[in-house]
Order: structure tokens, then C-alpha cells, then sequence
């Protein structure tokens, strides 16, 4: 693995208009992420995590400070840039497979059908789709839309996986599972990935680093590295290192959860 | 077998309560004519006062009004549902001329228009397009922007995105604003053709209340209803087809 820069957080800071004046949501936020690795953020929900992939997306800019895709400012969203949803996404009105080939489909990254049909196919296999090609996304449950989501990103040969809470609407088997599908999918074809979840079991069995994010506004807590080797395998889980990592990660995202919520309490919020 | 009759059955039962209640003696029968009355005179219609030419008067003047007012109330209604300050400014306009009853604009139609096919279609465009813009710009404001962003983080251009997801989108609503529509423009179309018609169904029911012709006035009011049910299920058979991907389908 490189150790290549890739998207560089530069002291980001994000304001938004409220009520009672400016909402300050994102506060000095210096990050670095390499090429091929994968972070995770974890942190109390409406801190502000989804505002920085936001950001790295290109849906909402800084209000100071700089992001940069390879030193180049991000100025809005591009299909180098994946973005998986915690809703999925998926075109309703597309099968499974034109879901899959809709990015290209554009002009942005246009391929011949014949190329199409071969990336969707080759990606429904990666995915686990096959059988599905000709299915509506209707009749897909939670974790095959996600898959399908996955797949059109791929096909679209992104460099960057940006997933807000992907796997968090889904139960707890399939969520496992579909971990799988992802560290697999990436051992095949690697990406860059920043994940946001809400897991901790979720971020250290994925990622590289695990970036702890405070209560609103968000700042970066601590940053952890986690130790073990890809590939890794569902067997992880019961190694001791990894329930004592566990535990200590658990420590410090509690204490911001308790942070949270005194955010929250009616004393203090007055907005 | 019985799968078969079940969607007769209800008009079984109409057709009974319309024979019994003359004959309970509650209302006078010589106001109630039999559905045999009604079928008879149905048939000299057809044969010989050609009520097939009333029918497809009216049909036409339903159909051409509904294009021409859906034509116009979707990209209108597209726009007021995209655009939020056009929204705020003309939907209170939108509603205060939805809201005027096709009927009440009778005599200001007949001094701008005349009595002629343009003041019909007027009555029916006006019916059309009020109905059909109000659904359309309702069902647009509700689309999930997530598709959008979705569709731009693929690398879609502005143009790639109307075409393949604001479209696709869209659909749904063109579909119920032309099934809401066209309830709205039978229900208009007797007022318009009130308008001195010589033929239409509209004509023909008016015609015969002025000779107390109750059966034909019965026989006009089921062709209206009949005609507008084949249109409707027409329509909901187009859009189950169309719309298989949806959700919930209206079939």
C-alpha cells in the first residue's frame, strides 16, 4: 500500500446560517487521507461527521480552509468520487442492471453498450447480484439494494468510496455480511475509503484508521490505528485484541455520546 | 367461474335496486323508468338519432381539451414544483382559479369566445389544466433529492439528470395529473356543452329535460359514465404498464 496523499482536510470549518446567528458544525478539521486506505469516523449522531463527507463529496463547500483531491480544490461531485448512501439510492425505475450501468450510461465516463453489459455483469458477480440482473429494485431487500449501489459506483471505476452510514438501516446479520461484501469487493479492486458509522465493531473491523469525532461542532478527538492486516476475515472478531481495541474505541465515542447529550439538554440548547 | 362474474356483480345489484324501488312505491314510477325503458331508447338513439355521433362529439371534445390542458400543466406544474420562488409566487393564483367552477365562467366564456367548439374547449382546457398542474407541481415538489445527488456523484451533467432521473420521475405524476384531469373534464363537459350544443351528451341530456324525457336523460348520464370508466381504466392500464418499477401500483 502507498502512502500517496490523497484528499487533504485542511483546518475545514463549517457554518451554517441559523436561527440565533451562525451554527458552527465543523471546527478545525486537518486530515489526511492516503491512497488505498480505508477511514472510518465515528462519533454521537448530528455531531457533524456527515458534513465532512458532505464536504469531500462536493454537495457543500468550507466556510474556511480547503479540501483537495490530489491538491486540487473539490468544487462539487464526480464520479472519481462514489458516495454510498444510508438510503441506497438505487433508481427505482431501472432494473438491477441499468442501475448498475446508469453512470455509463453519461458523458462523464461513456462506454459502448457491449462495454456496459460487461462491466454490470462483471460487477454483479463482485457483488453477489447474479440472478438479479433482470429484478426491480423494489423487490430487493435492504442489503441487495446496497449491493447495487456498490456495483454502479464500481462501475463507474470511482477511485473513492464515500459511505454515510451504509449498512446502518440494515439488521445486524445482514450489516455482518454485507462488511464482507465490501472488504472482499475492495481486495478485488482497491479503493480509497472514508466511512461514517455509528459501529465501533463496524470501523475497526473495516478500516485502517479510525477517526473519533467530538460532539457538535465536530473536531477530530483521537485518531486510531488499527493494527490488523488485510485481508481480514469475520475470525477477527474473537481475537482479544481486537474486544480490547473494541472496548477502549467504545470508552472514548461514549464520553462524546455524553457530551452529546448534554449538548442536547434543554438547559443549554437555546437555538 | 366465479372470478369471472365478481366484477358484474355490483352492477347486478344496481340494476336490481333500480327495478325494485318503483316498485316499493316510495318514489312515482313514472319519474324512475325501467332500465328496459333505458335500454330501449338506447338502442333508437344508436340506430336512429345516431348517438353514436353525440359520443364521440363528446369524447373528442374530453380528449382534445385533456391533451391541450396536460400539455400545458406539466411543464407549468414542473416548474412551480421545481422552482421555489416561482412557487410561492403564482401558487395562490393557481388556487384561486382552480377553485372557480368550470360553470360559474359560462357567461364570461360565451361573451369572449362565443358559442362555438373554441368556447367548449376553453371550458375543457381551463378544467384540464387547473386540475392537472395542481398534481403535477404537488407530486415534483415531493421528489426525493437523493436521486439527484445520486445521479451527480455518477458525473451527470445538469442536462443527464433531467433526462434520466427527473423525467423517469416525473412520469408517475403526468400520469395521475391526466386521470385526475379527466375526471374533472366529464364532470365539466355537460356545462360546456350547455353552451348551445347541437350534439354531445351534454346536448342530449339537455334536450331531453326540455321535453321531460326522464329515460333519455338516464341513458345520457350511464353513456357519460360509461365512456368516462373505459377512459380511466384505459389509463390505469397504461400506467400499471408504465410504471411497473413503482412501489405501489394504482392498478
Amino acid at each position: 500500500m502507498s502512502t500517496r496523499p490523497r484528499i487533504v482536510l485542511d483546518r475545514v470549518r463549517k457554518e451554517f446560517d441559523a436561527e440565533a446567528g451562525k451554527l458552527l458544525v465543523v471546527d478545525d478539521v486537518s486530515l489526511t487521507i492516503d491512497d488505498g486506505e480505508f477511514v472510518s469516523f465515528i462519533g454521537p449522531s448530528g455531531c457533524g461527521k456527515t458534513t465532512i463527507l458532505n464536504m469531500i463529496a462536493g454537495f457543500q463547500q468550507p466556510t474556511s480552509g480547503a479540501i483537495t483531491l490530489d491538491g486540487k480544490p473539490i468544487t462539487g461531485p464526480g464520479a472519481e468520487r462514489g458516495v454510498i448512501f444510508q438510503d441506497y439510492g438505487v433508481f427505482p425505475w431501472l432494473r438491477v442492471k441499468d442501475n448498475i450501468g446508469f453512470g455509463l450510461r453519461l458523458k462523464a465516463n461513456h462506454a459502448e453498450a457491449v462495454e456496459r453489459e460487461a462491466a454490470a455483469r462483471h460487477y454483479i458477480d463482485l457483488m453477489g447480484l447474479r440472478g438479479f440482473e433482470n429484478a426491480w429494485p423494489k423487490t430487493l431487500s435492504g442489503g441487495m439494494r446496497q449491493r447495487v449501489a456498490l456495483a454502479r459506483a464500481y462501475a463507474v471505476k470511482s477511485e473513492f468510496l464515500l459511505m454515510d452510514e451504509p449498512f446502518g438501516a440494515l439488521d445486524a446479520q445482514t450489516r455482518g455480511v454485507m462488511q464482507d461484501v465490501l472488504l472482499q469487493a475492495l481486495e478485488h479492486e482497491g479503493k480509497t475509503v472514508a466511512l461514517i458509522t455509528h459501529s465501533v465493531e463496524e470501523a475497526l473491523y473495516l478500516s485502517r484508521r479510525v477517526v473519533v469525532i467530538t460532539a457538535r461542532p465536530a473536531r477530530i478527538k483521537t485518531i486510531i490505528e488499527v493494527p490488523f492486516p488485510y485481508p481480514r476475515r469475520e475470525e477477527l472478531h474473537r481475537s482479544p485484541e481486537f474486544a480490547e481495541l473494541q472496548f477502549q474505541i467504545h470508552e472514548i465515542v461514549m464520553r462524546e455520546y455524553e457530551n452529546q447529550q448534554r449538548l442536547r439538554s434543554p438547559t443549554v440548547s437555546g437555538a | 367461474m366465479t372470478r369471472a362474474l365478481t366484477p358484474i356483480l355490483p352492477w347486478a345489484a344496481v340494476v336490481l335496486v333500480w327495478y325494485l324501488v318503483p316498485a316499493t312505491g316510495l318514489v312515482n314510477p313514472a319519474l324512475v323508468p325501467t332500465p328496459w325503458q333505458v335500454l330501449l331508447q338506447f338502442w333508437e338513439h344508436m340506430t336512429v338519432k345516431h348517438l353514436w355521433l353525440d359520443m364521440l362529439m363528446s369524447f373528442m371534445r374530453v380528449t382534445i381539451g385533456l391533451i391541450f390542458g396536460i400539455a400545458v400543466a406539466v411543464p407549468v406544474g414542473f416548474l412551480l414544483g421545481w422552482y421555489r420562488p416561482a412557487r410561492t409566487l403564482i401558487d395562490p393564483l393557481v388556487n384561486f382559479f382552480r377553485a372557480l367552477p368550470p360553470i360559474a365562467l359560462i357567461p364570461l366564456v360565451i361573451v369572449y369566445f362565443g358559442i362555438d367548439e373554441l368556447a367548449k374547449a376553453v371550458m375543457l382546457f381551463w378544467a384540464a389544466f387547473f386540475s392537472g398542474v395542481i398534481v403535477m407541481y404537488e407530486g415534483i415538489v415531493q421528489t426525493n433529492p437523493l436521486y439527484v445527488r445520486v445521479a451527480r456523484t455518477l458525473g451527470a451533467t445538469d442536462g443527464e439528470i433531467f433526462r434520466h432521473v427527473i423525467i423517469p420521475l416525473a412520469i408517475p405524476h403526468v400520469l395521475t395529473a391526466l386521470r385526475v384531469a379527466l375526471g374533472v373534464s366529464w364532470a365539466t363537459l355537460v356545462a360546456s356543452e350547455l353552451i348551445a350544443a347541437q350534439r354531445g351528451l351534454g346536448a342530449v341530456i339537455q334536450n331531453a329535460s326540455n321535453y321531460f324525457q326522464i329515460d333519455v336523460i338516464y341513458m345520457g348520464i350511464i353513456c357519460i359514465g360509461i365512456i368516462a370508466l373505459a377512459m380511466d381504466r384505459l389509463l390505469r392500464a397504461v400506467t400499471a404498464r408504465v410504471l411497473v418499477w413503482q412501489e405501489r401500483i394504482v392498478a
